[in-house]
């Protein structure tokens, strides 16, 4: 089960190497982004998180408001 | 957006998989750096005058009337303990009878703004709802600054021509 955050715990989190992912449209990434963070839209997770992410590291994924 | 996606990344053999669910919105709310075209626009957070004069409810306004014209301002931000802005002195209040309690005078519950607006969309708003200045502050409250309108349109792109 996914575990829910704070800003606190994110920054935490980062400094153990975790990987940050944002999952709005690309537009909204490239406009503004989390430092460190890599785009990887909702609908294109299946096909692109195995190849762009580690699986033996934490990763945070984040949108805009969580809605 | 966020929760389906660490739902789907679990299902996908991820294990230690976290939702930031304020998101981006609370970061960028919180005044923090961010990365990407946008981050170069100057925003409500970086022309908030961080030097404004502020006081607390239970003050007497004869005395945070002489601190705020010694410094210059003609503007004060009421403020809890924690920094939560509770009220605005604007010309007016300050202007009161001198005894009477900032808590008495004071405007209660100014409209607030996040650090993220850009300084244009603030110049816009400050310009057609004839503000002059406008409290800055974090999502939860926290006071971040004062941001005033000249020093809004003294930074959008074209400054004062593009904003009547």
């Amino acid at each position: 089960m996914p575990t829910s955050i704070d800003r606190e715990q994110l920054r935490a989190l980062r400094d153990r190497d975790a990987q940050l992912v944002e999952v709005l449209p690309a537009s909204e990434y490239e406009e503004d982004h989390l430092p460190g963070a890599v785009n990887i839209p909702l609908r294109r997770i299946d096909a692109e998180a195995p190849r762009l992410l580690d699986r033996d590291r934490p990763v945070i994924v984040y949108c805009w408001d969580g809605a | 957006m966020s929760p389906r996606a660490a739902w789907r990344l679990e299902s996908l053999g991820f294990r230690q998989v976290y939702d930031y669910t304020a998101g981006k919105l609370d970061w960028m709310a919180a005044g923090l750096p961010t990365e990407g075209t946008g981050a170069a626009r100057p925003r409500a957070g970086d022309l908030a005058r961080k030097e404004v004069p502020t006081c607390g409810l239970d003050e007497r306004l004869g005395e945070v009337r002489d601190r705020v014209r010694a410094r210059g301002w003609k503007v004060a931000v009421v403020v809890n303990e924690e920094r939560v802005v509770l009220g605005l002195l604007r010309t007016g209040e300050l202007d009161a009878d001198g005894d009477r309690s900032i808590e008495e005078v004071m405007r209660p519950g100014p409209s607030t703004f996040r650090p993220f607006v850009p300084a244009e969309e603030m110049a816009r708003f400050m310009t057609e709802h004839g503000l002059e200045s406008a409290p800055i502050t974090t999502a939860d409250g926290r006071l971040v600054g004062l941001l005033l309108r000249e020093d809004a349109i003294a930074h959008t792109s074209g400054g004062g021509d593009r904003v009547p």
